[in-house]
């Protein structure tokens, strides 16, 4: 605050060891302050800030009105006693959560730092760092301030930073000193180092830094290169000095502690809304009133003028009227009661912890529970609409594990009998010292084979411990770590050291391995990198006898096609095998070498060199060079590794779309990744009607492939509906005769072109167009409403470059119309800031409620811009979680979070409100009617405790428990009819609709309780002759009319009657009595006679038969009519919920034999399928999935990293990497190589299916809700040929035939026969539809009703198909 | 959270598996079936049927007479009177004649009431003290500032009873007589015992008396401004009645919750012949002391005469409303039934 008065800095100038320079530009010192208050000022400051809010002013405002006598209608005390408990119970809070800040704030404070002062290190606290000084860390430490890096132990200056803390992200990354400054080293030359740097102001750029240093009369140009960040943490490092350049609150790290955006609830803004019309109603309460009272004053208040006169100020009945207005303010006050917002955060606060102790989303293996980290957004959390999540991390471990291999004709690592008894562990050990104890395999004849000696497999896996890029680091002998820059290659080489060829360590020009515990040094001639197009790598060694060989690893795709003739045969068996992987959903790479003559090798490197030194077109030559010696190669065999999805992805996949929920996949990875794991977790079926593919490079192809997909959609839609629509099919006819079909495939020419880029050039570049394509008269986009209604199942899949023009503003709602349309929709390579663009897209345009879920870093900005961020505190650093919303450990938790927790807190929180604005109607408005019999002198009906407890005391419990603890159907129940969450998205259970009947019959309840009362007891008399019409008897008898109201109101509402509810609701009416027998009884009286004169009313009043008869015939006449309508309700239009509760009130089960449950029987199998990926249909390829980059092999063959240790090595090409997301997912490589927690993860054999599988019984309705298929059909495998085109022919945008086309045509002859093979596969299958022999994925596919085929007949014929992305260039 | 870091392994941080905290308390979870809210909407039916035709039978057997002397014959002369502002505090007596067709069995009880008197307005109401009315001196000398302007009289002495509500006591009085044969018979009423128990023995209190009349206790105070007598003379037959315990004044002091209302003021005396049965048929004359000014408010003033059955007086809207509400709640009833039975009946069924 002080700071606040200096100038804002323009630049910095800061002296090394010269802190009397430094100090006359009053920089910020180290201490840093994030508490608010302390003890003197937190009254003050906290008062201040809470009167903030409109409510709590509003609330004061209206004390002082009440301290004016002339207006005052109400005692003080009824609005000081609620008031006075909000601030001190937001006191609490706030003084709490300082207070943790405060002792977080001290700890940091007085971290201990070595600072250099005179020459010599002195320990300090941070908080007494300067800048200007001179300071050592040691490794591991945290850095205190913004550091210029001066030396370093290591050489060259360098030193190794962990930035978790700053981004989020585990890698490490690398910092170097200016190397003058470099060669300082020991604290006397430091100590003499004067140099003084003049940098930017403070800010809060992480990546960037620019200033200079003027040492010696020499200028040295200072970048974020140079610094080390506050909240880094040193590694690998022994020491290092610094100066401190920005300390406490100017380091970038305080610098971007920025308040978190404020996020509200839609709940919340209605509910603002809705307050301010209140507020509008209450004025025109009080106009009509004072409007009543200058009339009333003019004629008979004036005339009544010597009982009673006017006060002295006030002479004539227009400022009489005017008092009146603000008196009924006053007393009308009430039908927004400052409770409200309390009771609304009590409840959210229990909603929040109901999370948190919720032990079916607590994960055993990481021993995370979840945890709501807002406690503001829980009822949102009912209505989702949209899901943006990101892929690694949250719908896959991402771990890697080498699954399955094929050598030499020869597949290994099939599980034969998942059914069967777990297969046993290989253990390796005993075979080889030099395992790595964490790899799980189970099939012990490849082990048998290795030991055996088979030549192809030790050729196998001595190609996958020499060609690659890992880096090792022996700790100790035999303790080998390797930094694997994708977590593929890390599998592969670990699968390679268990079966006996173990990579131990590589310099610049060798690899040294043992084989088969004989150690072997290879030279290492040449690396031939890994890059996108290429979609392989090579490496070229000299084994110690001599030989040169060439080992390559790549995509099947590209690398088939390079092989030795001979190999034809092979070729054919082996491709086979990788068509059976990629049906299981693993990535896989086939593996080839080649030998090399001495003369061969000469040759090449000669021409490699030529073509490395070219000067122009170097990257194309050297691509040519490779091209060169890659050919004629034999295959070895080919490998499967396993992206593991979380446990029970698919399930809850398919639980939240049946939901209603729309799931999009924002992912950094590639296409093919993307798609592949769609395809695992059930988001891209083979039943869907089509799936689009949006690739294009420019603005133009982009538009034009939207467009096209909407065609599509609305033809598809048409031929299904059978022209049912004729609007609908007018337009499309209108339309597809001008330019249909032909304008389609004229855009496939241009779509092949964009999306083809790996068909010789870097995709960076926007091909040219080979025939430019003539640009079709734009057609009008299909109005969206037309879109609204497009049945059929659609998927797009949209590229981050494609995304990039599609969230341009002019295209922005073609996309959203496209894709919105869609039932699921895939957006890869898409960057940190296009996720968050998405996400707030459909916020603008769909105005629904979104979720983000992700894990790393680069899903923050996302995180952060939906209404609702998830974060999964999962093993990419805790960036993610720490600006959530919500977070847990599993992705498969999200559905109990949405479905229950969700569901429940939207349905309480809108009970709530919807009994709270009544409630307060039927007890405010009885005033109003009162008015027109007192005069309008605003006298208040009811006694003033009574008014003032009525909120806080009377009615506060029962309510506050129905909207924390109710229920309508239990959680298991929502989980299995995912229907029930519909209510919530529709906005349903509260919105204005609901508002005004709610307060309409408050109202009404006010006019019984004001008139009922008024007829009976103007009349009459007690027993006892004396009347009963005072005003006090009045008073008692409609409070308690009130509170009987209301109470049996509660009653109606609680659908789930806990102990705690029944005491609440009992208790209440019993707190009623008990307080108003003692607020009117003698004894207070006696004490203090003017507040207490309703003395004895309570016990006279509630002996009259008269008022129990009055009392009685009020609740009749106020609840009987809500029974009604309610019963009429629920006869008439049952809602799902009450149709499952009413089922669950009688227990009525039928059980049909054919159908499954399908609610309990995703449990068995969620638990079951261990994160497996689902055996799926389709021939779609992996591709060669490595997140690796290009670059990587050169920086080893050259030498230049390797003085450094090898983990920096990893790190270091981060630097050249512009994409965040590769820096992120290189970083993988070190969870390849965590212990899993328990062995269950790597466990692939679901050895319980049999056992878990629920007695079938049926709750198809769940599946037929939302699926055209019924689930009969679909248990039952196909057992007529009816080819069901796969993917590949749907992309096929000239297969216009829609899902009835007979076998797709030419080039996708090879998957049509797949089908083929495997529906005779499935209807062997197909034999026991009771289930219990058939395979998991069998299981699964019965389940989630999509129809698997291909892959596992092992008839198809060779040819496998090109992966997705591949397609559509091939299409023409 | 914030638990006690007791459990080390795996499960360290698992939430308690009990039944509050994972929302799995019993709980009854009713239903609005037709099973259950239709008997109800029966059963309801019947009970106000039932209560409607006990209490209307109940409500026949009492007798109301009213009259309105606001103009009523001699009265109007006294009401002209009264018009007249200087005339305030003159005494006018007019008698008025009342034909009772059905004698009053049993208990009579005597009302006066009022119209168009609001002795429901806000600062009507407040504009009393009560700590001066249970007895406390220090407020009987300083009356609350609540009084305000009927707190201190023009020589700045303390009112008591100070306020608008006291200083408006009604204050007409009357006497009954039976025309019986010719030979008016006064007609017995108590004065006494027409309050709330707690508002005679602890509402109202006098202050300490410390063996001074009530006269000296109320040395210094005034009495209000509209009243004829001071407080501790109200009633001239019965000393242990003056003061604030004054039967008449804790009535008035009991303020009427709306404009139009009754106040009792007395009940027969059913000691001697003719009246020990009731009051008998016939003609009957009152003699009233006229000094209640309406007219200026357009009010009215009545008298009222009732007898009593255990839950009061006559009050017919009570069965009436019964009555009502029965036949209402039978017709949503019948309603529901048949819509139920018509079209309701699939839709609580969720069989496929």
């Amino acid at each position: 605050m002080f700071r606040k008065r200096f100038p804002p800095e323009e630049e910095r100038r800061v002296r090394a060891n010269d802190r009397e320079y430094n100090e006359k530009f009053q920089y910020a010192s180290n201490c840093i302050m994030t508490s608010k208050y302390n003890v003197i000022t937190f009254l003050p400051v906290n008062l201040f800030e809470q009167f903030q809010e409109v409510a709590n002013t509003y609330f004061l405002f209206l004390l002082i009105l009440q301290l004016i006598p002339q207006i005052s209608s109400l005692s003080w005390f009824t609005t000081i006693v609620p008031l006075a408990l909000v601030l001190i119970i937001t006191a609490v809070k706030d003084a709490t959560d300082d207070y943790f800040r405060h002792k977080s704030d001290n700890q940091v404070n007085n971290r201990q730092s070595q600072v250099l002062i005179r020459g010599s290190l002195q320990h300090e606290k941070w908080m007494n760092v300067r800048v200007g000084d001179i300071i050592k860390l040691e490794n591991n430490q945290f850095v205190a301030a913004d550091l210029l890096l001066l030396s370093s132990t290591e050489p060259h200056g360098l030193c190794y930073i962990e930035t978790a803390e700053l981004d989020g992200e585990t890698n490490m990354k690398v910092r170097q000193s200016v190397s003058v400054t470099s060669e300082l080293g020991d604290p006397n030359n430091l100590f003499s180092f004067d140099g003084e740097v003049v940098c930017e102001p403070p800010n809060n750029k992480l990546d960037r830094f620019c200033g200079t240093l003027y040492w010696r009369d020499k200028k040295y140009t200072l970048t974020n290169q140079n610094m080390l960040l506050r909240g880094c943490v040193l590694r690998n490092t022994e020491a290092c000095y610094g100066l401190v350049i920005f300390a406490g609150p100017d380091t970038k790290l305080m610098q971007n502690s920025g308040r978190t955006k404020f996020k509200r609830t839609s709940i919340d803004r209605l509910m603002n809304t809705l307050v301010l019309w209140i507020f509008g109603f209450l004025v025109c309460m009080g106009v009509i009133l004072a409007v009543g009272d200058a009339v009333w004053e003019r004629e008979v208040g004036s005339l009544f003028q010597s009982y009673l006169p006017w006060d002295p100020p006030v002479n004539n009945f227009l400022f009489n009227a005017f008092l009146s207005f603000w008196s009924y303010v006053i007393i009308l006050n009430t039908v927004v009661p400052i409770s409200l917002y309390v009771s609304v955060e009590v409840i959210r606060l229990g909603h929040s912890y109901f999370i948190n102790w919720d032990q079916q989303m607590f994960c055993s293996q990481c021993n995370t529970a979840a945890e709501a980290r807002t406690t503001t957004l829980n009822e949102e959390l009912g209505q989702v609409e949209y899901i943006f999540s990101d892929k690694t991390g949250t719908l896959t471990q991402n771990i890697m594990s080498f699954n399955k291999c094929s050598i030499n004709g020869q597949t290994y690592g099939e599980v034969t009998d998942p059914l069967g008894p777990q297969a046993k562990r290989l253990d390796f050990t005993p075979f080889n010292p030099l395992a790595d104890l964490d790899f799980c395999f189970y099939d012990d004849t490849l082990l048998e084979s290795v030991k055996v000696g088979d030549s192809h497999t030790h050729k196998f896996f001595r190609l996958l411990s020499l060609c690659h890029t890992v880096m090792s680091e022996e700790k100790s002998e035999g303790e080998l770590v390797y930094k694997a820059q994708s977590p593929d290659e890390g599998a592969l080489v670990t699968a390679a050291r268990n079966f006996g060829f173990v990579f131990r360590s590589r310099t610049p020009g060798t690899i040294t391995t043992t084989e088969m515990g004989r150690p072997v040094t290879y030279t290492l001639l040449a690396i031939l990198d890994f890059n996108n197009i290429r979609k392989r790598m090579s490496v070229i060694v000299r084994s110690p006898e001599g030989r040169i060989r060439l080992y390559c690893k790549g995509a099947d795709t590209v690398l088939l096609e390079r092989l030795h003739p001979c190999n034809q045969e092979l070729m054919n068996i082996t491709s086979d095998h990788l068509n059976e992987y990629a049906a299981d959903g693993l990535r896989t790479l086939a593996l080839a070498y080649r030998d090399l003559s001495e003369d061969e090798w000469e040759a090449w490197s000669e021409s490699h060199r030529c073509a490395d030194k070219a000067s122009d077109c170097r990257e194309d030559r050297v691509a040519a060079a490779y091209e060169q010696i890659e050919q004629d190669m034999m295959l070895l065999g080919a490998t499967a590794i396993e992206d593991k999805l979380q446990e029970g992805v698919p399930e809850t996949i398919a639980v939240l779309s049946l939901a209603n929920i729309k799931i999009w996949v924002l992912t950094g990875d590639k296409q093919e990744t993307a798609v592949n794991i769609g395809y695992s977790c059930k988001m891209l079926t083979d039943d869907m009607t089509e799936v689009f593919i949006i690739n294009g490079h420019t603005v133009q192809s982009v538009r034009q492939e939207l467009r096209r997909a909407r065609e599509r959609m609305i033809e598809l839609s048409r031929t299904r509906d059978g022209g049912k629509e004729s609007g609908m099919e007018g337009w499309g006819e209108a339309y597809f005769s001008g330019n249909g079909l032909r304008g389609g495939q004229e855009g496939d020419g241009t779509e092949s072109g964009g999306g083809g880029g790996g068909g010789g050039k870097p995709p960076q570049c926007p091909p040219p167009p080979p025939p430019p394509p003539p640009p079709p008269p734009p057609p009008p986009s299909p109005p969206s409403n037309l879109m609204d209604n497009v049945s059929g199942e659609f998927a797009l899949i949209v590229n981050g470059h494609s995304l990039a023009h599609a969230l341009e503003a002019d295209m922005e709602t073609e996309f959203v119309s496209t894709a919105c349309a869609c039932k699921a929709v895939i957006c890869c390579r898409v960057t940190p800031l296009q996720k968050a663009q998405v996400v707030e897209l459909i916020k603008t345009h769909k105005k629904a409620v979104t979720l983000a879920i992700g894990d790393g870093a680069n899903d923050v900005s996302m995180i952060k811009s939906a209404h609702i961020g998830v974060g999964i505190s999962g093993q990419e650093g805790i960036q993610a979680v720490l600006s959530s919303d919500y977070s847990f450990s599993q992705f498969r938790f999200l559905q109990r979070l949405l479905l229950v927790h969700g569901r429940w807190s939207y349905l309480r929180m809108c009970r709530f409100l919807c009994y709270f604005f009544y409630k307060n109607f039927a007890f405010t408005m009885v005033h109003f009617w009162f008015g027109f019999f007192c005069g309008f002198s605003a006298q208040t009906v009811y006694d003033q405790y009574f008014i003032t407890l009525y909120n806080i005391v009377y009615t506060s419990l029962p309510v506050l428990a129905m909207g924390i603890f109710d229920q309508d159907v239990p959680d298991h129940r929502s989980l299995e009819y995912p229907k029930l969450y519909e209510p919530g998205q529709l906005n349903l259970l509260f919105n204005k609709k609901e508002f005004f009947i709610c307060i309409t019959q408050g109202i009404y309840t006010s006019v019984v309780l004001f008139f009922v009362p008024y007829a009976v007891l103007s009349d009459a008399t007690q027993s006892n002759g004396v009347p009963l019409a005072d005003y006090q008897t009045f008073a008692v008898t409609t409070a308690t009319a009130l509170v009987i109201v209301v109470s049996v109101q509660i009653a109606l509402d609680t659908g789930f009657w806990t102990v705690i509810n029944h005491v609440f609701v009992w208790g209440s009416v019993g707190c009623y009595f008990s307080i108003m027998l003692a607020l009117h009884s003698q004894s207070l009286f006696r004490i203090f006679p003017n507040q207490f004169h309703f003395v004895g009313s309570a016990q006279s009043t509630l002996l009259q038969p008269v008022v129990w008869l009055t009392i009685a015939l009020a609740t009749a006449i106020c609840i009987v009519p809500v029974l009604a309508f309610r019963f009429l309700k629920l006869d008439l239009k049952p809602q799902l919920s009450d149709t499952v509760r009413y089922t669950q009130l009688v227990r009525q089960k039928k059980r049909k034999p054919a159908g499954r449950s399908v609610g309990s029987a995703w449990r068995g199998v969620g638990m079951v399928a261990e994160g497996r990926l689902g055996a799926r249909g389709g021939s779609r390829r992996s591709g060669y999935a490595f997140a690796h980059q290009e670059g990587f092999g050169e920086l080893i063959t050259s030498g230049k990293n390797m003085r450094l240790s090898s983990q920096a090595l990893a790190n270091f090409a981060s630097r050249h990497s512009s994409s965040w997301i590769d820096t992120l997912r290189r970083k993988k490589h070190n969870h390849t190589h965590t212990p899993p927690s328990a062995s269950g993860e790597c466990s692939p054999a679901p050895s319980c299916v049999s056992g878990s599988l629920p007695p079938l019984s049926n709750s198809s309705s769940v599946l037929g809700g939302s699926q055209e298929t019924p689930i009969e059909e679909e248990t039952v495998p196909a057992c007529d040929v009816q080819p069901v085109p796969a993917v590949s022919t749907k992309t096929h945008p000239a297969a216009a035939a829609g899902p009835e086309s007979a076998a797709p045509p030419g080039p996708a002859q090879a998957s049509s026969s797949s089908v083929l093979g495997s529906s005779a596969v499935r209807c062997h299958g197909g034999d026991s539809p009771g289930g219990w022999t058939l395979s998991l994925g069998s299981v699964q596919e019965a389940l989630f009703g999509w129809k698997g085929f291909a892959g596992r007949s092992g008839a198809s014929n060779s040819q496998g198909l090109p992966p997705v992305a591949k397609e559509t260039s091939h299409i023409e | 959270m914030g638990k006690v870091k007791g459990k080390p392994g795996p499960l360290a941080r698992r939430p308690d598996n009990s039944a509050f905290k994972q929302q799995r308390l019993p709980a009854w979870s009713p239903m609005l079936t037709a099973n259950t809210v239709l008997p109800f909407f029966y059963f309801m039916a019947l009970i106000c049927m039932l209560l409607g035709v006990w209490l209307l039978l109940t409500v026949q057997r009492t007798q109301e007479v009213k009259m309105d002397y606001t103009k009523a014959g001699e009265c109007s002369r006294c009401f002209e009177k009264l018009k007249n502002e200087s005339n305030a505090g003159q005494s006018c007596i007019c008698t008025v004649v009342l034909h009772i067709e059905k004698p009053l069995k049993g208990d009579v009880f005597f009302y006066y009431g009022l119209k168009n008197f609001h002795q429901n307005l806000r600062r009507y109401m407040d504009s009393r003290d009560d700590g001066q009315m249970v007895g406390r001196k220090t407020n009987l000398k300083n009356p609350s500032s609540y009084c305000m302007p009927f707190d201190r009289d023009q020589n700045g002495l303390p009112i008591a009873p100070c306020g608008a509500v006291a200083n408006s006591m009604f204050n007409d009085s009357f006497t009954l007589y039976y025309n019986k044969l010719g030979s008016p018979v006064k007609v017995p009423l108590l004065r006494r015992g027409i309050s709330w128990y707690t508002d005679k023995n602890v509402k109202y209190r006098n202050p300490k008396m410390d063996n001074l009349t009530l006269a000296q206790v109320f040395e210094g105070t005034a009495k209000p401004l509209f009243w004829q007598k001071p407080v501790y003379e109200l009633d001239p037959f019965d000393q242990t009645n003056n003061g604030f315990i004054n039967d008449d004044l804790i009535v008035w002091m009991r303020e009427a919750a709306f404009p139009n209302f009754k106040k009792l003021y007395g009940v027969l005396h059913r000691g001697d012949d003719p009246f020990t049965k009731g009051l008998p048929a016939g003609t009957y004359t009152i003699e009233i002391s006229y000094n209640f000014p309406v007219q200026h408010f357009q009010g009215r003033k009545e008298l009222v005469l009732t007898t009593l059955t255990w839950f009061g007086g006559q009050n017919h809207f009570l069965p009436i409303a019964y009555l009502v509400t029965s036949s209402l709640i039978l017709l949503v009833a019948i309603v529901l039934t048949v819509v139920w039975w018509k079209f309701g009946k699939t839709g609580m069924n969720m069989e496929e």
